[in-house]
């Protein structure tokens, strides 16, 4: 099985040549989703028997290089095109095509009807493919390839209703925002591959070669550079500080798209990555430090907006960037394991959150078209007590909150519970620790509050659309709910697989299984780490308690906002303008942005535009063309077609002739 | 007395001649252009050959100027609807200007060279001008003299061709 | 006895003249008399160099030119026909189909 894990990825690319070239002239839907869906489903299996066969191999056994063939070769460069199977990379594989293959289904449903119903399908089988070439790729050259195909989907993705301007625009954003962070993993690419050639001729792009020579590699320094660079590629795919505004605006591509690229998979690319290479991440504490530092501030900062948005949407976009901020933080901390633990939660829950937020736009979208009217089915304020109307939709999406505010026992608690822990724990970063652990606590605080009052705006009290379409509000088809209910399922279930030790009632299973690939980074941690904080069962425990404690506090918080008090939050925002309007507006950062470089760009491109593109570039083309026009306009006299006028020609050349041989 | 009537004839023939290229009326200028060849022919009499003198007058003037004059009359011209412009005429009379100083530039400079032939006055005048192309052209000309058939031949039916009602 | 320059240069002078005529004047069969000035002109020194030389080659020559010009009068004649025919005018200004 292990040696057929190339076609993992080849599934939805023949999925995606089908549905691209001959999607337009199959025109049947169920024909379209069926093959987009069966691809993913496809390679799920595939996927699923690689696992197995994983399970079945000793731990230190787990590693599978496939290698195709050769695909660059100059030099002293050679890259393969490779494939490598890793715990690591089962997990993501496992991810990706098992929420793949439910987001393909729920979009059999939702997208139902709509006019590049094809197109749709042959994106989300490239991305699949690209996205499956990233976590296999053996080398970072392929894995790269991925990198900028799930870039290239996104933007294709997000522009898919390329006809509305907003669309376009955000689809532009975020190729140009992922343009720069892929510039930083090429950079950093680059100077890895520079620094093994030139200091220990080890000529290697390839991920386990470089982890063979990793203990060649300093501490600090080079790697420091390196790694920053590897980062700034994290924050531009994985939405960060500071390049995480093109991940809101992404919304503007339809909900599916949300859910899979821009919540589960895409986004955790960035995590994955850092994962991938942990073991030169952790030679460079700076980065460490910067890392987590960054992922901390993230999570708090788009956390804070999240609480104001009325798009349903947008706020769980937000709490999709505060939570990849929660996985940077466990990176940074050196919980490796933890933060792929969290990815693979929160591709779960927050995929079921998209969905159903699909779910509840879907149907608030058929009762307004229903009256004819043109309020804005992603607002919740338009929305409110759809419990009663969707319940299989509450009751998922219910749960996932559960999940992501961190309540016992549902996923989201274990996998951030971990976080926060090693946070709080972890031997790297001193006295940071506490401040880190703090802002992560604050940041899952407010994680509750939004989620919740998004799922009390939408979902309790009374329904605030326009009484003549209520009764047109029902639940979403089979087809849409079944993906619901899986990831629902395993949204409540998911944690149970890495259960923390102090708990004991099952061994944490996920530590175990990523331990061979954590293996030599926490080895190389221990060489710098302060020894000796050593933390009481009762500590953890304690905390443990605390973060329930803390989410449920943000969750009444909410009840009492949004349920009991209603007029609450206008009070609020009469009391506090300034600041309700701050975090209305996201801090203003988008607008910052355009102030410090959109707009420079912009001029500056004005003016290359003006001075050097219109006066000289085109001054030189058009004047050469001048000039030729000039001659032949000179020259086109000569040919007046008029015998006469060649005879004359003629009788000069004669006369030349001879007054050449006469007097020479 | 020869140079002087040269002279004369060589006047005459220049003076036509640029009566021909002046003239407005095409009639005019194939008089003057017949006045010419008058004067080549006169001329070929006293370079001693007769029998050319006379083709120029039956051939030239009496069969090519007499057509000429035909379809003159025939198209019914009577005058140029005007002159060509005048940087055309400029340039046209300098090419011609040009021309003769070259000419003359190769004349003044060059000597005759070559071995003389067997031809002279004396014999001339004693087998006869006629007799001596004869001769020649029947004799060692031959096969051009009976391909100029071929070239008349091919005039001949060229004119016809080109002369039909629908070309 | 005359020098032989001096036909040659009547013969250069006609011969100017004919080319200036036919660079200069738009009637084409003013143009075609031109060219049989021309011509004329170097029959003209073809017998000045054979009376010079003592041998009759360049007059036999003069036979041809002839010949080649009587040709060329029938069909340049039947050319201008043509063209009149077609054209209603025999100014060479109307020949300019050259140009496409």
């Amino acid at each position: 099985m292990l040696d057929n894990v190339w076609l993992i990825p080849l599934f939805p690319l023949i999925g995606f040549l089908i549905n691209g070239f001959f999607g337009k002239k199959i025109k049947n839907e169920t024909i379209i989703g069926a093959i987009g869906t069966g691809a993913i489903f496809c390679s799920f299996i595939v996927s699923c028997g690689i696992l197995m066969e994983l399970v079945g191999l000793s731990p230190e056994k787990r590693v599978f290089e496939k290698v195709m063939f050769t695909w660059i070769q100059a030099g002293n460069f050679k890259a393969d095109m490779a494939f490598l199977v890793d715990p690591l990379s089962a997990v993501m594989i496992m991810v990706v095509t098992g929420v793949g293959t439910l987001i393909h289904l729920y979009s059999i449903g939702y997208m139902h009807g709509e006019e590049g119903f094809y197109r749709f399908f042959a994106y989300l089988n490239l991305f699949c493919m690209s996205m499956l070439l990233l976590v296999l790729g053996a080398n970072m050259l392929v894995m790269f390839i991925g990198w900028e195909g799930v870039g290239l989907c996104s933007y294709l993705l997000i522009g898919y209703y390329f006809e509305k301007k907003s669309a376009g625009d955000a689809a532009k954003k975020a190729f140009v925002m992922n343009r720069v962070g892929d510039f930083g993993f090429l950079i950093g690419l680059f100077t890895l591959f520079w620094w093994f050639g030139s200091n220990a001729n080890i000529w290697t792009i390839n991920f386990m070669e470089i982890k063979a020579a990793s203990h060649l590699l300093p501490y600090g320094g080079v790697v420091t550079i390196a790694t920053l660079c590897f980062f700034v590629g994290a924050t531009g795919k994985s939405a960060q500080i500071p390049l995480y505004t093109w991940l809101p605006d992404a919304m503007e591509g339809p909900t599916p798209v949300s859910a899979l690229i821009h919540a589960a998979t895409m986004v955790t690319a960035g995590v994955y990555m850092i994962g991938r290479m942990s073991f030169v991440f952790i030679k460079a504490p700076e980065t460490m430090m910067v890392v987590a530092v960054v992922g901390a501030a993230t999570a708090i900062f788009a956390a804070t907006i999240g609480t104001a948005q009325n798009d349903i949407k947008r706020v769980l976009a937000y709490s999709t960037v505060s939570q990849l901020g929660f996985m940077f933080l466990a990176m940074g901390v050196g919980a490796f394991t933890a933060g792929i633990f969290h990815l693979m939660t929160h591709a779960f829950f927050k995929a079921c959150m998209f969905l159903g937020s699909g779910s509840v736009i879907h149907a608030m979208h058929h009762a307004l078209h229903h009256g004819h009217l043109h309020d804005d089915p992603q607002d919740m304020r338009n929305m409110g007590g759809l419990r009663k109307n969707m319940p299989i939709t509450f009751i998922t999406f219910f749960v996932s909150t559960l999940a992501i505010a961190g309540i016992f026992p549902f996923s989201g608690f274990f996998s951030k519970d971990e976080i926060l822990w090693q946070a709080f724990s972890n031997p790297f970063h001193g006295n940071l620790n506490i401040l880190l652990w703090g802002t992560g606590a604050i940041a899952a605080c407010f994680t509750a509050f939004y989620m919740f009052r998004l799922v009390f705006m939408t979902f309790f009290g009374e329904c605030r659309i326009n009484s003549k379409v209520k009764d047109h509000l029902h639940e979403s088809p089979l087809v849409i709910t079944i993906p619901l209910m899986v990831l629902g399922f395993l949204a409540t279930v998911g944690g149970f697989i890495g259960m923390p030790k102090v708990m004991g009632a099952l061994p944490n299973y996920f530590e175990h299984w990523l331990d061979p690939v954590f293996e030599l980074a926490s080895e190389y941690g221990k060489t710098y780490a302060h020894s000796g904080a050593h933390y009481s069962h009762a500590l953890e425990w304690g905390l443990m308690g605390g973060s329930i404690c803390i989410a449920v506090v943000g969750i009444l918080i909410a009840f009492t906002l949004y349920v009991k008090n209603t007029g609450a939050p206008e009070k609020f925002v009469s009391t506090f303008p300034a600041l309700h309007r701050a975090v209305y507006n996201k801090w203003y950062i988008d607008e910052l942005y355009d102030f410090l470089f959109v707009n420079p760009c912009k001029s500056f491109g004005n003016l290359l535009w003006k001075g050097f593109d219109v006066v000289i570039v085109d001054g030189v083309v058009n004047g050469t063309a001048k000039l030729v026009m000039g001659f032949s306009a000179a020259l086109r006299g000569l040919q007046s077609g008029y015998t006469h006028n060649y005879a004359m020609g003629m009788a000069l050349g004669v006369v030349a002739i001879l007054a050449f041989y006469v007097f020479r | 007395m020869e140079i002087l009537f040269f002279g004369l004839v060589a006047a005459i023939a220049i003076i036509s001649s640029i009566l021909v290229i002046t003239n407005k009326n095409p009639i005019n200028s194939a008089l003057s252009l017949i006045l010419t060849f008058f004067c080549l022919a006169t001329l070929y009499v006293m370079l001693e050959a007769p029998f050319m003198a006379a083709i120029q007058i039956i051939v030239y003037a009496g069969a090519i100027m007499v057509l000429i004059v035909f379809v003159i009359m025939l198209l019914n011209i009577r005058s140029e609807a005007g002159g060509r412009t005048n940087h055309a005429r400029f340039l046209g009379s300098m090419t011609g200007v040009l021309l003769l100083i070259l000419t003359w530039t190769v004349i003044g400079k060059s000597s005759l060279t070559g071995a003389k032939g067997a031809i002279d006055s004396a014999m001339i005048a004693k087998v006869g001008h006629t007799e001596l192309i004869g001769k020649s052209l029947f004799t060692e000309f031959l096969l051009p003299f009976e391909i100029t058939s071929v070239l008349l031949l091919a005039a001949i039916v060229g004119a016809v061709v080109l002369s039909k009602k629908k070309l | 006895m005359l020098s032989i320059n001096a036909y040659l240069i009547l013969s250069a002078i006609l011969f100017a003249i004919g080319t200036i005529g036919v660079l200069t004047r738009r009637n084409a069969i003013v143009i075609f008399m031109c060219v049989e000035m021309m011509l004329n002109a170097v029959n003209l020194t073809f017998i000045a160099f054979s009376k010079y030389l003592g041998n009759l080659d360049g007059q036999i020559f003069v036979f041809f030119v002839m010949t080649v010009a009587a040709a060329e009068a029938a069909v340049g004649l039947a050319l201008m026909i043509a063209f009149f025919k077609n054209r209603e005018s025999i100014d060479v200004e109307d020949m300019n189909l050259l140009k496409w």
